[in-house]
């Protein structure tokens, strides 16, 4: 019991990064209809983005420029981050995908997976092919719960991953730019008889995934301080995995499908080798799909009369 | 002159869908335009709409302004000139309120908003009753009345309707053209493209006859009822 509470509180956290890296996968497909093959590299651009931001934040206050507590220092990081990279979501809309509005969707495939190459040829460029490792924020604090082992940091991981989501379900739900984002999900040739710019929307939606990208790489570089600039190729095609499992278009489903295949891997890791995890996790997930192809929460599709 | 079309041309994949169509409208007006399927008269409504690139040569002005320089968008917020799409294409999995408050998404007169949105309940009660309901549940009929009322909200200055008695029994018909009616009387321009002719001809002051992407005839609604090739070709005889 104690062991499967243990791999309960593992997997939360690993379907943590997951979750949140699919919300962005999810959103862009369900509002734009394509899928942003580059999105697991905006997960790895983020987590770099976080490194920087974070060793200047920690020069600034060690310095007695401008002193600051380490969670402080850690809070700034994620928002100051999330902020940045929103930007690289809406330069990798503008110029790569923008132009291929019209085009078939093979087109904009192919774009995502080079826009992908560039931006990891582009890090190594910058920083040299070597890991580089991300500041220690926060000291680990361990708590025994009757033999389970949590720590602030896995804790604060889950937090702050289902905080993202409720916010973004809540700014979908309530806001008007979360109203247009639906109405492009259900139709988005007319929505300009709105009054809708699409190229605004199209712009926010990326930034919007991108950003939450970024907390995600911050947070798994809490986790796992170690970066390379290939960190976000895997990780990318498994939210993939969670996005299409949770639903087009659904915000509740891409979170719950995010944390399911983090269940899935560690549960599978627990029983088999590991050698053998992403495989038979993976079956697993393939066989829902066979059941459930529209995912959990997702409607077939119907073809609709397009201009 | 409220709308001058000049010369419009069009084409899908080097077809042309229209050769050249040029027509005028007045402010206050109702005109109707009138046509067999496939004759181009939703093309001409999404090109005023800007949804659909034209050829060079199309020259478009709405209240002096050229509408070529406006982006679909900014035709609808900036003009107010809205449209109502053929086959209504409501957001179905939004409600009556949210499809009517999306349109108005540019604006920013929040206080005529608000009236508005009263007005339109005020035409259409159904609506009103069934504010919080998704769109996709209503009947025909209600669906009709959410997309004028939509249009309505979305700007005012003139209404391109598609088909508005498309798939409605001929009571409901009417009584959206006489809530139409009630729109134009209060300063909203109407272009209605139809291929119920006689429902149109019988609604519109002025008509217009497009065949095959060309405007063939032109007139007041009274003397097109009564034209022969008209009767003939448009209203069974």
């Amino acid at each position: 019991m104690v062991i499967f509470l243990q791999n309960l509180v593992n997997a939360l956290q690993w379907g943590s990064f997951y979750a949140l890296i699919a919300l962005g996968y999810s959103m862009v497909y369900s509002i734009l209809m394509l899928f942003n093959f580059a999105h697991g590299d905006i997960f790895m651009v983020g987590a770099y983005i976080g490194f920087g931001v974070s060793v200047g934040l920690i020069g600034l206050a060690h310095s007695g420029l401008l002193p600051m507590p380490h969670w402080l220092i850690l809070v700034l990081t994620i928002l100051v981050s999330m902020f940045l990279t929103s930007f690289v979501g809406m330069i990798v809309e503008r110029v790569g995908y923008r132009p291929l509005r019209n085009a078939p969707r093979a087109s904009a495939a192919i774009t995502g997976l080079m826009i992908g190459i560039i931006l990891e040829t582009g890090n190594l460029i910058l920083l040299g092919a070597r890991r580089v490792s991300f500041p220690s924020l926060i000291e680990t604090a361990t708590y025994d719960v009757g033999g389970v082992i949590l720590t602030n940091k896995k804790i604060m991981i889950v937090g702050v991953s289902l905080l993202l989501s409720l916010a973004l379900h809540q700014f979908v739900r309530r806001t008007k730019w979360g109203m247009a984002m639906r109405a492009m999900a259900f139709d988005s040739v007319v929505v300009p008889l709105m009054g809708v710019p699409l190229n605004t929307m199209a712009a926010l939606t990326f930034a919007i995934g991108s950003a939450l990208a970024a907390a995600a790489g911050i947070l798994f570089g809490v986790a796992y301080p170690v970066l390379d600039p290939y960190m976000g190729i895997v990780f990318g095609w498994k939210a993939f995995v969670a996005a299409i499992l949770g639903g087009r278009g659904s915000i509740l489903g891409a979170t719950l499908a995010g944390f399911l295949l983090g269940f899935t891997e560690i549960f599978v890791a627990m029983v088999f080798p590991s050698t053998l995890r992403d495989l038979i996790a993976y079956s697993i997930i393939l066989l829902i799909l066979t059941f459930r192809p529209h995912g959990f929460f997702g409607e077939p599709y119907s073809a609709r009369l397009r201009l | 002159m409220l709308l001058s079309v000049d010369n419009l041309q069009v084409s899908y994949d080097r077809i042309k869908a229209l050769h050249g169509l040029s027509f005028r409208i007045d402010e206050g007006e109702i005109v109707c335009i009138i046509g067999a399927n496939g004759a181009g008269k939703s093309t001409t409504l999404r090109a005023i709409s800007r949804l659909v690139p034209v050829e060079a040569g199309t020259k478009m002005t709405f209240m002096g302004r050229d509408l070529l320089k406006y982006p679909a968008d900014k035709v609808v917020s900036e003009l107010g000139i809205s449209h109502v799409p053929e086959g209504r294409r409501l957001f179905d999995n939004l409600t009556v309120q949210e499809n009517l408050m999306l349109a108005t998404f540019a604006r920013k007169d929040g206080k005529a908003i608000g009236k508005d949105l009263e007005r339109v309940f005020s035409i259409f009660p159904r609506l009103s009753e069934r504010q919080h309901q998704k769109a996709g549940t209503m009947s025909g009929g209600e669906q009709q009345m959410l997309a004028v009322g939509r249009a309505f909200m979305s700007g005012r200055k003139i209404m391109l309707l598609d088909e508005p008695s498309m798939g409605l029994a001929p009571l409901l018909m009417k009584s959206v053209f006489d809530s139409l009616k009630e729109i134009n009387r209060e300063g909203t321009t109407i272009l209605v493209v139809e291929q119920n002719a006689r429902m149109a001809l019988q609604f519109a002051g002025r008509g217009y006859v497009l065949e095959n992407g060309r405007l063939v005839l032109e007139g007041a609604s009274e003397r097109l009822l009564g034209d022969p090739q008209v009767k003939k070709a448009y209203l069974g005889g």
